[in-house]
């Protein structure tokens, strides 16, 4: 800072800190919800400070019935389901525009500009102005209550590709030559010099790509009627509907605490690595 | 929707800059087998449905879905003519900017305070970054409760100021509601790239305009500001398309596109209009539109990244 | 060990030619210095020996192989880059031993041969470090022991010193001198430097344009340059030059005028 007055200094602190609480209070109000007993939450006002019924509602959330009167999965379940998907679209997207980048840095082949054209276009297109024919095809193929109908839909994306292309050009070329006269062929340079020199890359966009699929509610939505497919985070979507008859705030706070613990923990205790992958793709 | 960093590898990669290794390995069968799997995912799921839907947007189906005919242009006649599509549209607009001007606004001011702050930015950084985290629909929840007309904490407080706080009933407020949620879950990605922006300034700049004689706030307007305008453009963009598309999570759980339509913007529309209302003609034409529009974003986008700010 | 042979080579990108009609050959053991200012096509040549550019037309032979389509790892050749090339993740050991594991060498025999090149080089302490622990010096070292320990026909240096400051550089060059004739690898060297170049080779061959001006020990393009451009190129200091004409009774010393009356003496 060129100036350091300390009025300046208060009135900065002053601000980030407001800012901080703007921010935070959806979070803290939520939160303070899943500390109260049902007989609370339905008391006007709501509090705004924790109670003692956290441990209470994480059992009866977790393991218990949830949200009484509702049919559906258990909590850990959606937990599980969420994981498997997040996890899924994560590996699987890394694992396709890893090979298709190495693909269009390293080879010259007919139809490479072909290739690039096509995975280039789906940059274009959100799965939200498909979505219809999407569903369609999901269908057709019999993936729907499936993982593979959750996750594959989503895997399809230039950005991570466009990401490792970038990263494999920087690769200086003098790690191929020398590769070469090592005598390693394409596939023992790829995993034994680029992955390695792309590690940080590639976790960095694990990052990005877990809280991608893990937030994703619309299209689980979608394509899974069985409720043993449920994700956590579209059962909240569930949840409010049946809040409109009884509320159960307490309960619906705790699932949406779970739901949001896995991300929250994953951005801040990977934050260097989030913030990379945040820049250099997105999605 | 891509980053700045991104797009600036694809622009250098469409003008056919190091498109290619100057060594590579021979041609073989091998590079084939390795874009196959995204080539099948990306044709199978992205450029089948989406010529899927730019066919469907020229068919009618007739009233029992049995048979369809080819109309040519007729849905996007029909939706021109449709006072409900044009108010979507209408509606899209005033949302989008709202949402953008309202979570770009804020990230700039805290972007704009942390960077002062040289020992705590991270510390700053670390406490607002999360709500990226929280899932759209999530996110809709959290305001669903804050706001529930009969119990929630903030109706509890606006009474007190004479207002009655109902979105089930009040389109504005429904308005209000989703706008703020969706503004809320975007300040963490928009104040990153400011405060990623503002760091990349050269200090010796900051401290030249001081030694001009500007005090803070000035130097914010009239160094920072225009040093920073590429990433407020981006972010334009990117909050644009975040606000068209994404915000699809918070909308469907805060209010369903109601009370009435207050709150269906197109990318609602599509949904409903598809798979509640099963007009397939009609909702693909707005598929299309929509894809016409991500497509136009994002070639001014990539005009505009091509000027760079010189230091 | 092995001669290297260079007949008749030539490289075009496309339609332009970068070196034309290449000829040389090259004795067994011998360290041959390609020298020539930046562009003139010295790093293509050695590339082109190290399997790293296609050959246009022509022939490059190793030791009896004619090796214009053989991989790079098949030609039996070590190279040093300029930037060293090391896998930065992998550590001194990891990065010497890396081509001997893809031969398929033993355990036992990879050992032998990365602690036998460690201690020639003297960095035996360095071995578990990772390359960006090491100074520019070390890795200079490491570099070479990458190429010693697989036992090549023949050794390519592309400008291995240019990277270092200029003390290091006289040190270096006078051990890779020694190390040369200690090992007896027939060897390249690329360099712009043409000191470096008159020290260390026992022949030079001096590019310009893609072409070979002259090929001859270090003496022989000091005391009789072939052309005008060797003679310019190799001198330091650098070489005055004052135009002359050839007359009957010897050599004149030519000054013209704008009115191209020639003035001068007779010598």
């Amino acid at each position: 800072m060129v100036e350091d007055r300390p009025l300046t200094s208060i009135l900065t602190h002053f601000v980030l800190i407001l800012g901080v609480i703007a921010i935070a209070l959806p979070i803290w109000i939520t939160f303070v919800a899943a500390t109260h007993d049902e007989l609370r939450m339905n008391q006007v006002p709501l509090p705004l400070w924790p109670g003692t019924h956290l441990l209470d509602n994480l059992t009866q959330t977790l393991f218990g019935a949830g949200l009484s009167g509702s049919q559906g999965a258990p909590v850990w379940l959606m937990l599980l389901n969420s994981l498997a998907m997040a996890m899924m679209i994560s590996f699987g997207k890394i694992a396709i525009s890893l090979l298709s980048a190495f693909a269009i840095v390293y080879f010259r082949f007919p139809f490479r500009m072909t290739c690039f054209w096509m995975i280039f276009i789906t940059l274009m297109l959100p799965v939200e102005v498909r979505i219809l024919p999407t569903f369609e095809v999901v269908a057709n193929l019999g993936m729907l209550n499936s993982y593979w109908g959750l996750s594959i839909p989503l895997i399809a994306s230039a950005t991570a590709t466009f990401m490792f292309r970038q990263v494999f050009l920087t690769v200086p070329d003098e790690m191929l030559e020398s590769a070469r006269i090592d005598g390693a062929g394409p596939m023992r340079f790829f995993f034994d010099i680029l992955l390695p020199l792309s590690r940080t890359n590639i976790a960095a966009l694990f990052v990005i790509l877990f809280i991608f699929g893990w937030t994703q509610s619309f299209w689980p939505l979608l394509i899974t009627t069985d409720t043993s497919m449920t994700t956590i985070v579209m059962s909240i979507k569930q949840m409010l509907e049946a809040a409109e008859q009884s509320p159960q705030w307490n309960i619906i706070m705790t699932t949406a605490l779970l739901a949001r613990i896995p991300p929250i923990f994953v951005v801040i205790s990977m934050q260097k690595l989030f913030v990379q992958g945040l820049t250099e793709t997105d999605k | 929707m891509v980053s700045f960093y991104t797009r600036h590898s694809l622009h250098a990669a469409l003008m056919g800059h190091h498109m290619l290794k100057r060594v590579h390995f021979p041609s073989s069968p091998l590079p084939y087998m390795l874009v196959a799997p995204q080539l099948a995912i990306t044709l199978v799921f992205f450029i089948w449905p989406a010529s899927q839907a730019m066919y469907q947007s020229l068919l009618i189906e007739d009233a029992f879905g049995l048979g369809s005919e080819f109309v040519w242009f007729e849905n996007f006649e029909v939706l021109w003519q449709d006072q409900h599509y044009l108010d979507a549209f209408l509606r899209t607009a005033v949302f989008s900017v709202l949402v953008a001007a309202l979570s770009m606004g804020t990230a700039l001011i805290l972007a704009g305070f942390a960077q002062r702050v040289v020992k705590g930015a991270m510390f700053y950084r670390t406490l607002l970054i999360w709500p990226y985290a929280v899932a759209p629909v999530l996110a809709g929840a959290l305001w669903v409760f804050m706001f529930n007309p009969t119990l929630g904490i903030f109706p509890y407080f606006l009474e007190f100021v004479g207002v009655d706080w109902n979105h089930y009933l009040n389109g504005n407020q429904a308005m209000a509601l989703v706008i703020m949620a969706a503004a809320w879950k975007q300040v963490a990605y928009n104040f990153l790239f400011y405060l990623a922006a503002m760091q990349s300034i050269p200090n010796s700049v900051i401290e030249a305009a001081a030694i001009d004689g500007a005090g803070p706030g000035r130097r914010f307007v009239t160094i920072i500001l225009p040093l920073i305008s590429p990433t407020t453009f981006f972010l334009l963009v990117i909050n644009m398309v975040y606000a068209f598309f994404e915000t699809f999570g918070i909308i469907h759980a805060v209010t369903q596109g109601g009370p009435g339509s207050a709150t269906t913007i197109l990318v609602y529309k599509v949904f409903n209009d598809g798979f509640v209302g099963l007009d397939l003609g009609g909702s693909a034409a707005q598929s299309v539109i929509l894809m016409v529009l991500v497509v136009a974003m994002t070639v001014v986008q990539f005009r505009y990244v091509e000027r760079k700010v010189e230091y | 060990m092995a001669e290297i042979k260079l007949t008749d080579l030539t490289k075009s990108y496309g339609s332009t030619e970068v070196l034309h009609h290449v000829e040389g050959d090259i004795n067994d053991g011998e360290f041959i210095v390609i020298v020539g200012p930046s562009g003139c096509g010295k790093s293509t040549l050695l590339r082109m020996v190290a399997g790293l550019e296609t050959v246009t037309s022509g022939e490059i032979r190793i030791g009896d192989r004619r090796v214009n389509e053989l991989e790079p790892s098949a030609r039996d050749i070590a190279m040093v880059f300029q930037n060293y090339a090391l896998y930065p993740h992998m550590s001194v050991r990891e990065n010497m031993a890396y081509g001997l594991k893809i031969r398929k060498l033993s355990k036992a025999e990879i050992n032998k041969r990365v602690e036998e090149a460690a201690e020639i080089l003297e960095i035996g302490q360095y071995l578990d470090r990772k390359p960006r622990q090491l100074s520019g010096g070390q890795r200079q070292r490491v570099a070479m022991g990458r190429a010693i320990v697989r036992d090549p026909q023949v050794f390519l240096f592309d400008e291995p010193l240019s990277n270092l400051d200029a003390k290091l550089r006289v040190q270096m060059r006078l051990e890779i001198r020694k190390l040369q004739q200690r090992l007896g690898v027939t060897s390249i060297y690329v360099t712009h430097d043409q000191v470096e170049a008159m020290t260390l080779g026992d022949r030079l061959m001096v590019l310009n344009g893609g072409y070979v001006e002259q090929f001859g020990t270090p003496i022989e393009l000091y005391d009789r340059p072939a052309s005008v451009f060797v003679a310019g190129f190799l001198g330091s200091p650098a070489m005055n030059f004052i135009p002359a004409i050839v007359e009957a009774d010897g050599v004149g010393f030519a000054r013209r005028h704008k009115t191209g009356r020639r003035t001068g003496a007779s010598g």
